[in-house]
């Protein structure tokens, strides 16, 4: 986005109106937004395998209209109960999920994973504490919320108002390293990567179907929003790889996708970004210049490219100017 | 606008929060015109004193994004084209919780043309720079800019991990040619705590602890001397130029608990 396009002229924003210029700045469209009663209607979830569920999050910015409801969301039923992977977005959020649930299967949920810190993933979590769940997260995911959430609750309070977003959850299992679970017919796997879209991004594989569950480790169509290490995210993309799962469902974009070549336009976007970065620094080219040239062969495959790949090449220009 | 946290939903969030503005933002983001003024008035005098600050558009002038892209981390350059005529330059955010950013005092080596730094914003503000001039004037240019959380968003990993290498510098230096000034950008790994943002473990806030004092002479030859506080971003990079005179350039740092660095580099030869 252009600086110069929103310059002087705004003073106040009153109430929560949204200026359709405000609107169009901050990357959204007006003519596709949905207003909440619309969004839940339409929400649906698609049974990407066999007993697998999950719901198209809007490729948006959240809004008090669409409550955050903008990450894929879903769950798995096993023989002894349900494992819900991403909350939601806000405890409102959360609450269709859970109510989705209800729908479909009487069995308890017995685990609710929380793949990494973005308030677009864990805070529905409110929406299932009632149920006692084992609460799964990678081992920095603790102390990430503990810096992050209030913060992140703040924002959202603002937005969406206190009934409606929830609190910040804590896991309560932590994995280091791998771990499993077992829910009687299907065994989940779960891997914590190293510092690459946050610092503690949680995949899991389903044994019953094979798919991979890689949560923000995959966007796709939507622009990946960096936030823990450029180079490492490179890396954890080969060991996605390596996994050997063929199928996956990513944390934005489609409900189910084609690994291979998902991860390869993810990397391509990376790659661009990276070597953009490295060459606007070697060059002495200033953030500021850097922001609005990097990576620009890559505007037209990416949704919601111009709100974040600017943010993106500040956070990779901090990383690798001290190369 | 943002944190310092990128997400998806973090940047979502705040982009959203900040375009809609809702009414307990009202704070910085809704402010007249009036009341922008009259808190500038209130600072400048803080600041200043009763001293008159002229309004300059050849002076001084600020470049900043309209609206940030990160909170944490706003490019601002400052131009001050008038060749000698300029002392010193403050750097004041009005709506910061501690609006007076820093101040550069150029020493004889300086050549203020340009200087370069990144700053934290914590709201919509006016962002004022006031150079002081050879004979004691001050004159005053404005940019408003749009952006939020900047001084509380929390880091993206644990104080230790923040400070790690502290005190570390980096210098680059462009390209020298015999008798012009010398661009350099100086690196400096420091977290500069703003003293709001939480610690991930003990989820206290961490006391606010930055760079207060940086030196940077050429020889014996002062090029300037900043001022700053808790506004610089993290790891604080500053662009600038000096009058090379063949001596290496030293970095003298210091921090409000203490800690004080020194470095020294040698600029490159200068080629025809």
């Amino acid at each position: 986005m252009t600086a110069s396009a929103v310059h002087s002229g705004e003073t106040a924003v009153t109430g929560r109106t949204l200026s359709r210029r405000r609107a169009l700045f901050a990357g959204l469209c007006l003519c596709c937004m949905p207003t909440l009663g619309r969004a839940a209607e339409s929400f649906t979830l698609d049974e990407v395998g066999p007993g697998i569920f999950v719901r198209k999050g809007l490729i948006a910015d959240a809004t008090a209209d669409n409550v955050d409801a903008i990450a894929n969301i879903g769950f798995l039923i096993g023989r002894d109960g349900v494992l819900v992977t991403e909350t939601g977005g806000s405890l409102a959020d959360g609450q269709w999920l859970r109510a989705e649930i209800a729908k479909r299967t009487p069995k308890p949920i017995t685990h609710v994973v929380l793949t990494h810190v973005h308030p677009d993933h864990v805070f529905g979590a409110g929406a299932f504490v009632q149920d006692k769940p084992v609460f799964i997260g990678h081992a920095k995911l603790a102390e990430a919320l503990g810096a992050r959430g209030e913060f992140y609750r703040k924002r959202l309070v603002e937005l969406l108002g206190e009934d409606r977003t929830g609190p910040v959850v804590y896991p309560t299992m932590s994995v280091a390293d791998t771990a499993a679970i077992d829910l009687g017919d299907r065994r989940l796997t779960f891997t914590a990567h190293g510092p690459a879209h946050t610092t503690c991004d949680l995949s899991m594989r389903d044994s019953g179907s094979g798919l991979l569950f890689p949560a923000d480790l995959l966007f796709v169509n939507r622009i990946p929003s960096l936030d823990g290490s450029l180079g490492g995210w490179l890396t954890e993309i080969e060991r996605l790889k390596a996994m050997g799962a063929t199928r996956a469902v990513p944390g934005h974009g489609p409900v189910a996708v084609e690994l291979a070549p998902a991860l390869a336009d993810l990397s391509g976007y990376l790659t661009a970004l990276r070597d953009g970065t490295r060459t606007a620094i070697a060059k002495d080219v200033p953030i500021e210049k850097a922001v609005a040239s990097v990576a620009q062969d890559q505007r037209d495959r990416w949704a919601l490219f111009d709100t974040y790949n600017g943010r993106n090449v500040t956070v990779a220009y901090q990383e690798l100017e001290w190369e | 606008m943002t944190l310092k946290i990128a997400p998806t939903a973090a940047l979502a969030l705040v982009l959203a929060t900040t375009a809609l503005a809702g009414p307990a933002r009202a704070a910085g983001a809704s402010d007249t015109e009036q009341e922008r003024t009259a808190r500038w008035q209130e600072i400048a005098k803080s600041i200043f004193g009763d001293r008159t600050i002229e309004k300059t558009d050849s002076l001084v002038k600020i470049d900043a994004p309209a609206r940030a892209l990160d909170a944490a981390l706003v490019p601002i350059t400052l131009t001050m084209p008038e060749d000698g005529q300029i002392k010193a330059v403050s750097l004041i955010i009005d709506d910061n919780p501690a609006p007076y950013a820093a101040r550069f005092e150029f020493g004889p080596a300086a050549d203020p043309a340009e200087l370069k730094l990144r700053v934290r914003v914590n709201n919509y503000t006016d962002m004022h720079a006031v150079v002081e001039t050879q004979d004691g004037k001050l004159y005053e240019a404005k940019q408003f800019v749009k952006a939020s959380g900047g001084c509380s968003a929390p880091m993206g990993m644990s104080d230790e991990e923040a400070m790690k290498g502290m005190g570390d510098m980096r210098m680059k230096f462009a390209e020298t040619h015999p008798g012009k000034p010398v661009e350099a950008t100086l690196m400096i790994r420091h977290p500069n705590f703003s003293g709001m943002q939480m610690n991930q473990v003990t989820r206290d806030y961490t006391p606010a602890r930055y760079i207060d004092k940086l030196t940077v002479s050429a020889g014996d030859k002062t090029v300037f001397t900043m001022t700053g506080d808790i506004s610089i971003a993290s790891n604080p990079v500053i662009n600038f130029a000096f009058k090379p005179d063949g001596k290496p350039l030293r970095v003298a740092a210091s921090d409000n608990a203490g800690g004080s660095w020194q470095h020294s580099f040698t600029p490159p030869s200068p080629t025809n």
